[in-house]
């Protein structure tokens, strides 16, 4: 079933009709605490796009070369965290090593990221949607860009808000949680033009 | 530890420390099923018992972690838990497991769980902490159920899958979409902030 779908399509289909934040809900928490100024969220972003796609890559070929083969599938959410893990872990000192300027920018975020919910919810949608290799990589890489673009939309619109008065109650998580819904609601406007599940 | 700790402990985590309204923790991995109820009410019930063993867990054995693996520590015995209920749920409720699909395996990366692992486990004994990630769970528990009501009554015109509007009404498409549960949220989180805010302002004044 889905073998069938296109890599392209399925790129498109997860930045824009299956956005991982806006319509799975993945990634939330660090979503509404970071996107407070636009600076970090580009850098979280970029963070996110950047370890989704290579753990998704590196969790496909464990999925399929030694999980299957072994036939522990039941371990295979210890299996995922720990992927996520180690790769968070030694992209930190490869960054820290070969780029400093990258790991200035990019290096706070990464210990965030072993707990981002986006990162181990796309894994896991790979391995349900048993989405083969190219498939995954498009996948993967199109729910992180998909994230990035959605944190940066929040970003800008929260420090419009910033300047305008807001019932008591509603300051701070209460108004974001509103200005997600109503971008939800946008990229719903999307579903119609490319359908994949 | 039975009585008026407890309490307070329970009062806490269930109204004035919210891990949904207050800390704002751990909506991720549970609001994509709120549009049914006996969904968020299994999902939930997972992240409770989670919560709570793992507390328990974490506080029994915090002398024979070091500092420095700690993290991974805490993310291997919460993954131990969420296997286990991932498998009772294959077997015993594979429709209920089919349908929450990824989101059970997102428990662990549920911040509420490694947030009270990390806040409250450390510090206390065993008992203490399993009577914690308990309450957390519960008041975590009862928000999402609070916003499944809405949803599915509204989206579906049912509640638990039992058909309580009738046929005529018209079932609110955008309850069942992701949106719903983002402006609900938001006017939970009002209202507990403005009913919070109350006693505050009065002495204030």
């Amino acid at each position: 079933m889905s073998s069938a779908i296109n890599p392209v399509i399925l790129f498109f289909a997860s930045i824009f009709t299956s956005n991982i934040l806006l319509s799975n809900f993945l990634g939330t928490c660090s979503f509404i605490s970071i996107s407070k100024d636009w600076k970090s969220s580009f850098g979280l972003g970029m963070a996110v796009t950047f370890v989704l796609t290579i753990t998704a890559a590196i969790s496909w070929l464990v999925l399929t070369y030694v999980v299957i083969p072994l036939d522990i599938e039941y371990l295979s959410f210890i299996i995922f965290i720990i992927v996520v893990a180690a790769v968070v872990q030694i992209l930190e000192m490869i960054i820290d090593r070969a780029s400093p300027a990258l790991y200035m920018s990019l290096g706070i975020f990464l210990p965030l990221i072993t707990v981002n919910c986006a990162i181990l919810g796309a894994i896991l949608f790979m391995q349900i949607r048993q989405y083969n290799f190219i498939q995954t990589v498009f996948f993967a890489t199109g729910s992180g860009i998909g994230w990035w673009l959605a944190i940066l939309l929040l970003a800008a619109i929260r420090e419009r808000i910033e300047k305008n008065p807001v019932p008591a109650g509603l300051k701070g998580a209460g108004i974001t949680m509103i200005t997600i819904g109503f971008m939800a609601m946008a990229f719903i406007g999307f579903s119609g033009m490319i359908a994949v599940q | 530890m039975k009585n008026s700790p407890a309490l307070a402990n329970l009062k806490e985590n269930i109204w004035t420390n919210n891990p949904i309204f207050v800390q704002i923790l751990g909506i991720c991995s549970t609001l994509a099923v709120t549009n049914s109820m006996r969904n968020t009410f299994i999902m939930t019930f997972g992240v409770m018992m989670t919560t709570a063993l793992s507390s328990f867990t974490l506080s029994a054995i915090k002398q024979l972690i070091p500092r420095k693996v700690r993290m991974i520590v805490q993310v291997l015995v919460i993954s131990f838990y969420v296997i286990i209920i991932d498998i009772i749920l294959r077997a015993w409720l594979p429709e209920v497991s089919r349908q929450l699909g990824p989101y059970v395996g997102l428990i662990i990366t549920n911040c509420i769980i490694m947030g009270r692992a990390e806040a409250y486990a450390q510090a206390n004994k065993p008992l203490a902490s399993f009577w914690d990630g308990l309450t957390s769970g519960l008041g975590y528990m009862l928000v999402l159920m609070t916003l499944a009501v809405v949803r599915e009554l509204l989206g579906f015109g049912s509640l638990f899958d039992f058909r309580i509007l009738p046929a005529g009404f018209v079932s609110w498409t955008i309850m069942i979409m992701a949106p719903s549960a983002f402006f609900l949220v938001a006017i939970l989180m009002w209202l507990a902030k403005t009913i919070q805010s109350k006693p505050a302002r009065k002495e204030k004044t």
